[in-house]
């Protein structure tokens, strides 16, 4: 045991832990304690530790330790080709798979230049606003949940099976979608599709009012909320926090706005912001957003044109898998795209995208070859959680439950 | 329903201690759900209203080691994580099963890198693997369904010579 | 393009044409700076009431694997006055590769930098708290240089032992 004694100590987090304090043998802590939370904790929202500094119940130090989940995403991405990765993106954020897949085959698409056709473009829209909406129900019901309302999770766990099922039909898989392809999208979104999107869409509204109801008429979750955990608007744009939390904040930016793609210049919809900052707030502009989701993929539906799914670009695109089995030239494409790749040309280039979490962005290098050279996955939980030990401080050990909820982050992207 | 038929004619039932054991035992188990990464999410929603898990008496998920008997490993398990997912299994009491749930954990799945194990069987007695990745709920339900037989067949005699583990305390 | 040209303008002024370079490819933006310049910059892009690149978005490194250039470290830096995403990067050549740390500028770079610290071994000089992101304490590669292989070196993370 030896040695692992010494691979995985913790002495540096003590250190930093106890950093403002001379601690002697005869007075070791005074009153203080320190508590460990995680990794396996019921209210990390997976694998996030945090070793906090007590004094009774105030939190005098937070030190977020990360890592548990890290799966070494970059190093594997430069030992595969780009097509290779789409699956890989899905189990970044885990809870709104196709947002991660459209950001990242957009990313592609920009370094290979590359256009998909505008079919495929409104599909990848509308995936990406349904796995919005998935991703805000997981995170307002574990939220609710971690504060004390168990029964959110069930109800919108029940909303969020009813997306699943569209993706079960569209992508083929209910959780792992892979759906996008450079290029285009993997299958085209007919009118059973359709039908059940809209059927959800109605149906949806009058639910979450339902949710509003449940959790806001009760007194516990707004005082466990209210004024907790504030982060001021500066505090938000120095530690580079994005999506809702930066909102929450009261600052005006989603890339969607910012740095439209895909078609989000052509549909109309509100960017909420709260200037409180708080938990609530960050709360609140999940359910807004999920309502603007509505709105837009309403748009989206009626907006949607007849076309192409994949692009006509036969050295960078896949053919399709009817073709590669009828004709000899699609066969030797598909060949050389699977074993060699797109070969982007030399160059580097930054794409982000606006994901649940915030804004995730790819940082590819490409050295002309089928893999990249490098391949940075900028990702947004990663940045919200550098909030925490900041929202910590003074908060009492109850608040942290409700901090780390209210920032929602999802560890498979924060430990890539 | 049978048993009380047979209740109110003869007022006993012949049976053995072991076999009430383990029907008892198979009919609750209660999970310590080691939601690590997106299958955990999956296990949410074996729990919730569509696929309910209390059909087979699992509902009782506890987040503490001390009260549970099957530890269903959901998601990949990093070196890192190696340490405190068996930490927490030695907190188990016995008798205790484990699912592995997806490829992840199974076999290290998709991810043949330097940070994750590849199978977690390299470092915990594993008695059910679920695949896919991650698995449908209805393939949770699946290996629960599997353990419950498993649990069904145990006799007291196989709990014999049972050794407490010894849990190491890093000093740190 | 007014807002390239204004940026190149301010740069160019403040810091030196002799230590900077603009490369404008694949629709993004990107200044060189040479490593000694590099805080200076960095600072002046913060705090130039014209440009106001107030937000780190990421900060990366990349290992060219070559002798002649080891490392590039990469930062990513957001305006939100100008609605504009510039990348800074600096060329790291000789050994030791040890680079100005820019969390004192932008308080986001604080983790980023450690992770770069992790993955690549680029020491931050100045950086308030350089640990170790992801992988354990005792862990003594740097699993992202190109010479580290992608199933890692056996036996560097010891498992705990299978119970009888």
């Amino acid at each position: 045991m030896e040695k692992v004694h010494n691979v995985y100590s913790d002495e540096k987090i003590y250190k930093k832990l106890l950093e403002d304090k001379n601690v002697t043998v005869d007075d070791a802590l005074d009153n203080e304690m320190i508590i460990n939370m995680g990794p396996q904790h019921p209210a990390t929202h997976g694998v996030l530790r945090i070793v906090l500094r007590l004094d009774g119940e105030t939190v005098l130090k937070a030190v977020p330790e990360l890592g548990y989940l890290h799966r070494g995403y970059e190093k594997m991405a430069e030992d595969m080709s780009f097509i290779e990765f789409i699956p890989h993106t899905d189990r970044l954020d885990y809870t709104a798979t196709l947002c991660n897949n459209v950001a990242y085959v957009l990313a592609v698409e920009k370094l290979a230049g590359i256009e998909a056709p505008k079919r495929a473009q409104w599909i990848r829209m509308i995936v990406a606003e349904l796995a919005r909406i998935a991703a805000h129900m997981v995170a307002i019901g574990t939220f609710a949940m971690d504060v004390g309302a168990v029964t959110m999770v069930m109800w919108t766990f029940r909303e969020r099976e009813r997306i699943q099922e569209i993706f079960d039909r569209l992508a083929g898989a209910r959780f792992t979608t892979s759906y996008t392809r450079i290029g285009g999208v993997a299958a085209d979104l007919d009118e059973v599709t359709i039908k059940m999107i809209k059927d959800f869409l109605d149906s949806f509204e009058p639910v979450l009012k339902d949710m509003d109801n449940l959790v806001l008429h009760n007194r516990i979750f707004i005082e466990r909320l209210e004024g907790i955990g504030i982060l001021s608007k500066q505090d938000a744009i120095s530690l580079g926090i994005t999506g809702p939390n930066l909102r929450a904040s009261g600052v005006e930016y989603d890339v969607r706005r910012a740095n439209p793609y895909l078609f989000y210049s052509e549909v109309d919809f509100k960017i909420p912001i709260y200037a409180e900052g708080d938990s609530l707030a960050r709360y609140f502009v999940r359910g807004d957003e999920v309502r603007e989701s509505v709105k837009i993929l309403y748009q989206c539906l009626d907006k949607i044109p007849k076309g192409e799914i994949m692009a006509n670009d036969p050295k960078k695109v896949l053919p399709h898998k009817t073709e590669i089995y009828s004709r000899m030239e699609e066969l030797i494409h598909d060949f050389m795209l699977v074993n060699f790749g797109i070969n982007p040309p030399v160059g580097d280039s930054f794409f982000s995208a606006e994901n649940p979490k915030g804004e995730l962005g790819f940082y590819i290098v490409s050295n002309g070859e089928g893999n990249p050279w490098k391949m940075k996955i900028r990702s947004p939980s990663f940045c919200n959680l550098q909030a925490i030990s900041k929202l910590c401080e003074g908060a009492m050990i109850s608040d942290v439950i409700a901090i780390i909820g209210s920032l929602d982050p999802v560890m498979g992207e924060a430990d890539k | 329903m049978g048993l009380e038929a047979k209740l109110t004619q003869d007022g006993f039932i012949t049976t053995t201690i072991d076999a009430v054991v383990a029907w008892a035992r198979k009919s609750s188990v209660w999970p310590m759900p080691m939601g690590i990464s997106c299958c955990a999410i999956e296990m949410i929603a074996a729990a919730d209203p569509k696929y309910d898990i209390a059909r087979f008496g699992s509902e009782v998920m506890r987040f503490t080691p001390r009260q549970c008997d099957l530890m269903i490993v959901a998601g990949t398990v990093t070196y890192k994580m190696a340490q405190v997912v068996r930490r927490i299994y030695d907190q188990m009491p016995e008798p205790k099963w484990v699912i592995a749930m997806g490829a992840c954990t199974s076999s290290g799945g998709m991810y043949r890198s330097y940070s994750v194990v590849q199978g977690i069987d390299q470092f915990l007695p594993v008695d059910v693997y679920a695949a896919g990745c991650p698995p449908r709920p209805e393939n949770l339900l699946n290996a629960l369904i599997t353990i419950q037989e498993k649990i069904g067949k145990t006799r007291a005699r196989d709990f014999q010579d049972i050794i407490q583990p010894k849990i190491e305390i890093a000093n740190n | 393009m007014e807002v390239k040209e204004l940026i190149i303008n301010k740069v160019k002024e403040n810091i030196g044409e002799a230590n900077i370079e603009f490369v404008d490819a694949i629709g993004d933006f990107s200044i060189i700076v040479k490593k000694e310049k590099l805080f200076e910059l960095a600072k002046f892009l913060k705090e130039s009431p014209e440009l106001e690149f107030v937000m780190c978005k990421d900060v990366t490194a990349i290992d060219w694997a070559t002798r002649k250039k080891r490392f590039s470290t990469v930062y990513h830096v957001y305006s939100f006055k100008l609605n504009f995403t510039l990348r800074v990067k600096t060329n790291l050549v000789v050994e030791p590769y040890k680079v100005e740390s820019v969390a004192s500028i932008w308080e986001s770079a604080n983790w980023y930098e450690r992770e770069t610290f992790d993955m690549y071994g680029i020491e931050f000089v100045n950086h308030p708290d350089l640990r170790r992101m992801y992988m354990p304490e005792g862990f003594e590669y740097y699993p992202l240089r190109k010479d580290f292989p992608v199933m890692g070196i056996p036996g560097s993370l010891p498992l705990p032992q299978k119970p009888e």
